[in-house]
């Protein structure tokens, strides 16, 4: 039997978080009233002509910049023309053959194997309406229409959903790293479009791309990639071929199904933009733009090993999300001690934010609060479990921890009077454990201990007991 | 000049651009468009060799708008333009196929 | 009561400063004999009466507290497809019947800021597409010179109302010779500033690479004052010029002499079937300038002759995609359908014109996969050679001498079964559209049948004071532009 390769490309569309649209000073809300941010530029309003927003090229930029792409000095603008309900002007302005970044590549983890997958380009282009089935018609909402979009477009570079997952991921780590988008994939802020192809093992040219458009969840990209190739193979195994066409995904089925064929193919009759023009970008502002870039996530795991002695565990658990990573790094000018944090972080804080269901900005614990916590542990004021009631006390409602150990009484006790008296009382109370341990079983002294705890209600310094027991016996 | 070599497929063409046409316009505007078509033929005889089109001008990075909050319409006149409107958006027949 | 209805911009505003009329009076006048006009020349689409007199009357009290402007009074009419605010819009078309602008053009809140008079909304062919208003869908009107003939267009309406003092001056726009061409048919002054002179924000598109908003009037020094008042850069266009504007007023009152001056003349603007009446009024005009100071010298555009062919592609191409947001949704008539799609198609083909499809198809053709490189790039690069030409002539003269229009104004109905006929009137215009440059007409003769011939004078880009100057000081020494249509006395 013949072994059969899949290829896969991506188009991932990102809507960059810029306060107002491409083109106009609409503001892009999500979830606003239908049609209360619009305008006659973004409506297509007669006479209504379209200016670029400069944070936009900015973002766009600097998501090619990290993504290791050239920035073209010059780039144009382009109509690409179709008629759809959502597109007002029944053109999108876009960028077709020099578009504002080119060339790239993301360097990915793939099952503890590392791959490298290029980039194509990145252009800026202005996003669809929202279209909204009713009974009987559709009804459109154009708050979003002309709201910023960059496509960043990937070779046929990948074989696999894991490889496909694994460049999604990435990419949108680096998007929320590099403040371009956040990515919500709810709010329709990252959609893909997948090509894939499948060909014979050895065959150099690549077999005919199916295209299934607009996902915005990983997993049904997952399942769609997973299914059509699949299909594709089981098709050409059967000696049939494979059409040139645009497929979707039906989530529920678990299978694609045919939206067009190529003899359907739109043609889009893109033309330079009149009413744009090209672009020049200086070196200054592209330097500037180069200053302000963010560390990376790869460029902080190795910083987490290499400078705080992490595992490379917790700082890839740490860095997989750009908030959490942010306040971890807000932790750290309070404290050198990295790896009980990250404990903090991955355990305790984790727990907290899955059962509670918000997100990390939402938490009241300052980081510098933190910091104290594992200070105040690691001095022995408190014990380790007092310290997680202490986290939780914190997470809810902040404040610090010195005021909440007060306040709870959790405050451990190494005062050697006190300490002195429950000591004595357990030698004195426990004779059998004393002779054994005498006796050469050092293990016996840990009931002892436990007597120690429960007569101080748990506030007794472990380590200040033991230390005590120990002094007393061998004495 | 020979006006039989232009021709277009007016029917194709009007389907791209949304226009729907009866077969007499069809037909008339075939001949008059292939008429157009070959006329401009001429752009045939221009020597091109070394032409490349220009940029006249670029607009420079100062010359695009910050990310500031410009004048939105009200939401009532979006909706006394449409000729259908309902719950707040403008009303369209059932869209079907993506 | 003195006529002020025929009054050019500068006379009245002489008037009024003096105290001699009010702006009441003048709209009083300028509704009388458009009402009285039923319809003969028939240049007004719609004239809303009550703003008109409210703007008057706002006016008069600015100046009786003591303020002037530069158009403080003045009625200015507006093409009918430049956003106003509050009005419709309706580029002569039954696609945009129930449209109401959200939005005032730039050009519109330059001349509110300026304090001009709103006066109406004149006809024209249907989105700018057409040299003769007849392809106009609201209404018909004719050349005030002699009625059964056509005004030119597509700024038809704008040249009329000029001309039979229905109004005081107007805005056109120019993307093959509209503004240039009614200007000639009608006996006005009709300037096409050079692109990105004047902002296009609100000025519904033809083909946004070629469109430019101009003045029409009844005198050299008018359209300088006017073109004052709408230029400058806007931060809503960005494809508008960020130079500053110059006072072309001042510039023109400081020509004295033609003297130093270098006058192209191009030798493929005397175009074979010329109206030989029109040639030697051009000429005459020539030997005027000349005997002014001006020193004359031949000169060639030689790809001139393929300017039709490459307006015809690019500006079609432009227009179909400018022209594919009339589909019915978001504003003016729909014709329904079981789908959008079928919407679309019915409402464009109930709501546009003959001329408009054609030029959409066409347009839609020269983009369509397989045609974009023998087409649209193709007259690209010659356009490319077109303004090469232009660059290359601008190194020897200031500015080019030519005739506006091969024939004076022609019967209506005259090409309107025979779209390349028409589109072949656009020859002497065309070209400075493509090229970017500025031009303007002005009257300098009339033919044996009393019609009014026009001639162009080209200047390089942002040369707008040259030729303005140019036209002024041969306006002064002719009376042209004096004369009033027969039908007025």
């Amino acid at each position: 039997m013949k072994q059969y390769e899949a290829t896969i490309g991506l188009e991932t569309h990102v809507m960059q978080q810029t306060r107002t649209k491409m083109f106009c000073g609409c503001l892009r809300v999500y979830g606003a009233d239908a049609n209360t941010h619009v305008c006659p530029v973004c409506v297509g309003y007669p006479g209504a002509m379209p200016v670029l927003n400069r944070k936009a090229i900015e973002l766009c930029c600097k998501a090619g910049m990290l993504l290791g792409c050239s920035i073209n000095r010059l780039s144009r603008w382009d109509r690409k023309n179709y008629f759809y309900p959502d597109m007002a002007k029944n053109y999108q302005i876009t960028q077709a053959d020099d578009p504002l970044c080119l060339g790239g590549k993301l360097e990915v983890e793939v099952d503890g194997v590392t791959k490298v997958f290029d980039i194509e380009r990145i252009h800026q282009e202005e996003n669809a309406a929202k279209n909204i089935h009713a009974a009987g018609a559709s009804l459109v909402d154009y708050n979003r229409a002309g709201t910023a979009l960059m496509e960043i477009v990937s070779t046929p570079c990948m074989h696999s959903a894991e490889d496909a997952l694994a460049y999604m991921t990435a990419i949108k780590q680096i998007m929320q790293y590099g403040g371009i988008s956040a990515c919500d994939q709810e709010k329709g802020e990252m959609r893909s479009d997948v090509n894939i192809s499948v060909r014979p093992v050895g065959q150099s040219e690549l077999g005919a791309k199916v295209e299934i458009k607009n996902m915005n969840s990983f997993a049904f990209i997952k399942e769609a990639i997973e299914y059509e190739v699949d299909r594709q193979i089981s098709v050409l195994e059967q000696g049939g071929t494979i059409d040139q066409e645009t497929r979707g995904y039906d989530a529920e089925r678990g299978e694609t199904f045919v939206q067009r064929s190529k003899e359907d193919a739109h043609d889009y009759r893109y033309f330079p933009e009149p009413d744009l023009l090209p672009l020049t970008l200086t070196e200054e502002e592209m330097e500037a733009w180069r200053s302000e870039l963010p560390e990376l996530p790869a460029q902080r795991r190795a910083r987490y090993v290499e400078e705080l002695g992490l595992p490379a565990y917790d700082a890839a658990v740490l860095t997989a999300d750009k908030a959490t990573s942010d306040w971890f790094e807000a932790v750290l000018p309070y404290s050198s001690k990295a790896k009980p944090i990250s404990n903090f972080m991955m355990g305790e804080m984790q727990r907290l934010l899955t059962e509670k269901e918000i997100t990390i900005e939402a938490c009241k614990m300052m980081p510098e609060a933190l910091a104290k916590l594992v200070d105040l542990i690691d001095q022995g004021v408190i014990s380790n479990s007092a310290g997680k009631q202490v986290f939780e006390i914190l997470f809810d409602e902040g404040g610090t921890p010195e005021s909440i150990i007060e306040a709870k009484g959790l405050a451990q006790v190494s005062d050697d009077c006190a300490l002195e008296q429950w000591a004595d009382t357990a030698i004195a109370e426990n004779p059998k454990p004393v002779e054994e341990y005498k006796a050469g079983n050092p293990a016996s002294i840990n009931f002892l201990m436990g007597q120690v705890m429960k007569a101080s209600r748990g506030k007794a310094n472990p380590g200040a007991v033991m230390q005590l027991l120990k002094q007393k016996l061998d004495g | 000049m020979e006006s039989e070599k232009h021709t277009m497929d007016v029917g194709y063409v009007a389907k791209l651009a949304a226009i729907e046409l009866t077969d007499q316009e069809k037909e008339l505007f075939q001949s008059q468009l292939d008429q157009v078509l070959s006329y401009v033929e001429q752009l045939n005889e221009v020597n091109l060799g070394e032409v490349e089109v220009r940029n006249e001008s670029a607009a420079s990075h100062d010359q695009l708008r910050s990310d500031d909050e410009g004048i939105s319409l009200s939401h009532e006149v979006i909706m006394a333009n449409a000729p259908s409107a309902s719950s707040g958006c403008v009303r369209v027949p059932k869209i079907i196929d993506q | 009561m003195s006529d002020l209805k025929s009054m050019t911009i500068g006379a009245l505003k002489a008037a009024l400063q003096e105290g001699e009329a009010s702006a009441q009076e003048v709209v009083e006048q300028l509704l009388t004999v458009v009402e009285e006009d039923a319809g003969r020349v028939g240049a007004f689409l719609s004239l809303d009466k009550d703003s008109v007199r409210e703007q008057a009357s706002v006016c008069d009290e600015v100046r009786g507290a003591g303020n002037d402007k530069k158009l403080l009074g003045i009625p200015i009419s507006i093409k009918d497809l430049i956003n106003v605010k509050g009005d419709p819009c309706t580029c002569s078309s039954h696609i945009l019947e129930g449209y109401v602008a959200p939005y005032d053009a730039t050009v519109i809140r330059k001349l509110r800021e300026a304090g001009a008079i709103l006066f109406g909304r004149v006809n024209m062919d249907e989105f700018a597409m057409g040299s003769s208003t007849e392809n106009a869908a609201l209404g018909v009107t004719s050349n005030p010179w002699r009625l059964d003939h056509v005004p030119g267009g597509s700024s038809g309406g704008s040249a009329a109302a000029v001309s039979a003092d229905h109004t005081i001056a107007s805005l056109g726009s120019d993307t093959g010779g509209s503004i240039r061409q009614p200007a000639a048919f009608c006996g006005c002054v009709g300037l096409k500033p050079t692109y990105g002179r004047v902002s296009r924000y609100g000025l519904t598109a033809f083909a946004s690479s070629l469109d430019q908003i101009g003045p029409i009037t009844k005198n050299v020094w008018d359209a300088a004052l006017l073109l004052e008042v709408i230029s400058g850069e806007d931060e809503r266009d960005a494809t508008s010029l960020r130079e500053p504007v110059p006072s072309y007023t001042k510039a023109l009152e400081q020509t004295t002499s033609l003297e130093g001056v270098t006058l192209g003349l191009p030798r493929e603007y005397f175009v074979e079937g010329m109206d030989p009446e029109v040639e030697e009024a051009v000429r005459n005009a020539v030997e005027q300038c000349r005997a002014l100071g001006a020193e004359i010298v031949d000169v060639s555009l030689p790809h001139a002759k393929y300017a039709i062919s490459v307006y015809y592609i690019i500006a079609t191409a432009e227009a179909s995609a400018n022209l594919a947001r009339f589909d019915g949704i978001r504003y003016g008539m729909r014709v329904d359908g079981a789908d959008p799609a079928a919407l679309y198609a019915k409402t464009r083909a109930s709501g546009l014109g003959d001329e408009v499809k054609r030029r959409i198809i066409l347009g839609t053709y020269v983009l369509s996969s397989g045609y974009y490189d023998a087409y649209y790039k193709k007259a690209q690069r010659v356009q490319q050679c077109i303004r090469n030409d232009f660059e290359s002539v601008f190194k020897e003269c200031d500015a080019l001498i030519a005739p506006v229009t091969p024939t004076p104004a022609y019967r209506k109905g005259e090409k309107t079964d025979d779209p390349l006929k028409m589109y072949l009137d656009d020859i002497l215009t065309t070209s400075v559209n493509l090229a970017g440059n500025c031009a303007l007409s002005l009257p300098c003769g009339f033919s044996s049948d009393g019609l009014p011939i026009g001639l162009q004078l080209i200047g390089n880009h942002l040369d707008e004071e040259n030729i303005l100057s140019i036209a002024h000081l041969y306006e002064q020494h002719t009376d042209w532009h004096k004369r009033k249509p027969e039908f007025l006395s």
